[in-house]
């Protein structure tokens, strides 16, 4: 007898394969439940009965397989989210940069850019931020656009602003950016030291004596052979003494790299490199 | 197979307005050798302290702890979804979070958990839908019978808040429709048959 459920199985690997070989794009090792989950919300979006119909999708129409991309990737995200993160990223870990000539960061898997302008943001009012160069990456290129255009919608404000404060920030937010319409655009001075590029965490290769690795939310999202693929890659990527931070619910605790590293901060998730 | 035949090895539980409450009265009454995982989601505020499970876990004569990503289930332990994540349940028995969009205005979600507990476990989940205030567990209920998991829900009449254990039977139906003070001790039996 034919099991549904295995036979689902079976249709996911096909799609997940095509897309790799025809595409490049290799989602075969990240968490499963939720990639299940969106694959299936196209499916039904798309008013397909079986998964295994996307796949002629994947392999002939351009169009469309941008759109599943787009939608295979989860952007959710805030400026300064967590505010207690960014805190005690302000008070313990950015003051050990002072006495460098050069500060080098990356922020990868940056989604539309609000992380990253939150750390720039910190950074400019530390008085660091023009010793820094900041690579933020995704392998999103439509979130990757709006986070170099820098503009978000006038109704977020809000709720970045509660957070800023909650996060220890002491000027007035809105010095940061000028109004349009119902948008808000940062300024060109908290943008100028980022440079935004496309980088995928799966396949693409190490950058070179970071001093701050940001990945937050990001490693979640893989099972935990591509979690220790990517942690090579930022241990990999780190000056010595160098950090990591990753997201409150994320840890090395499952990693052989674990030794290599000292937790810095335990509850915020900041490792730093021996 | 008879219901009672059946070898359940793990519960979720959904509840919202009213939960501190109800889990007080169910999870305590499991015992020290009791054979399935529990994981829970309990609605709450994001940006919140989870105090949850060290509130519980000195109620609970099962270990109750924040659930974390890819660890095992275990039997005999109690897993709570943090605040601001999903709590999914992967194929191999493991657990992952998310910070997917909310569903049903809930993150993290009932149906989450439950549609994805329901892939991972088929006929041996037993799914449980407690007081609340909306519609969050329906669907991922009505999912659970679909694969021939068990159902049970709240009797509406003994919940805080009544529109979720209402909307999980008309949606899904229910195997057993149990008071309150009921439930924890049906899941005692439930989790004795080896
Ligand atoms: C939930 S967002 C996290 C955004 C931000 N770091 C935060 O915590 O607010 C996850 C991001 O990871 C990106 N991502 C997922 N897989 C990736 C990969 N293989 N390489 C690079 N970025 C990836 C997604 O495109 C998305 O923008």
């Amino acid at each position: 007898m034919k099991n549904p459920d295995k036979t689902e199985q079976i249709e996911i690997d096909m799609l997940l394969e095509t897309i790799y070989r025809q595409r490049g794009y290799d989602f075969r090792n990240y968490a499963r439940a939720s990639l299940e989950r969106r694959v299936r919300t196209q499916m039904d979006s798309f008013g397909l009965k079986y998964i295994s119909e996307l796949i002629p999708y994947m392999l002939y129409d351009d169009a469309t397989f941008d759109s599943f991309l787009r939608n295979m990737s989860i952007t959710v995200t805030d400026m300064f989210r967590d505010p207690h993160f960014f805190k005690a990223l302000r008070t313990q870990v950015i003051p050990n940069f002072a006495a460098l000539p050069y500060i080098k960061i990356w922020c990868a898997g940056c989604a539309t850019g609000e992380e990253v302008y939150s750390l720039a943001i910190i950074l400019k009012e530390v008085g660091l931020y023009d010793r820094c160069q900041i690579y933020a990456t995704d392998y999103n290129t439509n979130s990757l656009d709006i986070a170099k255009n820098g503009q978000y919608p006038l109704d977020k404000m809000k709720q970045f602003i509660t957070n800023y404060n909650k996060a220890g920030g002491n000027k007035i937010f809105g010095d940061y950016y000028h109004a349009r319409y119902n948008f808000v655009k940062l300024h060109k001075g908290i943008r100028e030291k980022i440079v935004f590029s496309h980088h995928n965490l799966v396949s693409d290769s190490v950058f070179g004596e970071m001093n701050l690795i940001l990945c937050r939310n990001v490693l979640i999202y893989f099972n935990q052979i591509l979690q220790n693929r990517v942690f090579t890659l930022f241990n990999e990527s780190l000056a010595n003494g160098g950090f990591l931070c990753l997201g409150t619910r994320e840890s090395l605790e499952f990693s052989s790299l674990e030794p290599l590293y000292k937790k810095e901060l335990v509850k915020q998730k900041i490792f730093r490199k021996k | 197979m008879t219901q009672q035949e059946k070898n359940y090895k793990t519960i979720v539980i959904g509840v919202s307005a009213g939960g501190l409450e109800a889990l007080s009265t169910i999870l305590p009454a499991l015992p020290q050798d009791f054979s399935m995982a529990v994981a829970v989601v309990q609605h709450m505020k994001e940006d919140g302290d989870n105090y949850l499970p060290e509130y519980l876990n000195r109620k609970c004569r099962l270990n109750v702890l924040e659930a974390k990503e890819k660890y095992s289930l275990k039997s005999g332990s109690i897993y709570i979804a943090p605040p601001g994540y999903h709590l999914l349940i992967e194929r191999d028995f493991t657990l992952s979070l998310t910070v997917d969009p909310p569903v049903c205005y809930s993150r993290p979600s009932i149906d989450v958990l439950f549609e994805t507990a329901a892939d991972a476990y088929g006929q041996s989940l037993i799914g449980v839908v407690l007081t609340g205030a909306n519609i969050d567990g329906s669907k991922g209920l009505k999912k659970i019978r679909k694969k021939g998991g068990l159902a049970i829900v709240q009797k509406p009449d003994t919940a805080e808040a009544q529109a979720m254990p209402s909307s999980a039977i008309e949606i899904a139906g229910a195997d057993h429709i149990l008071p309150l003070t009921g439930i924890g001790p049906f899941l005692k039996e439930l989790g004795r048959i080896k």
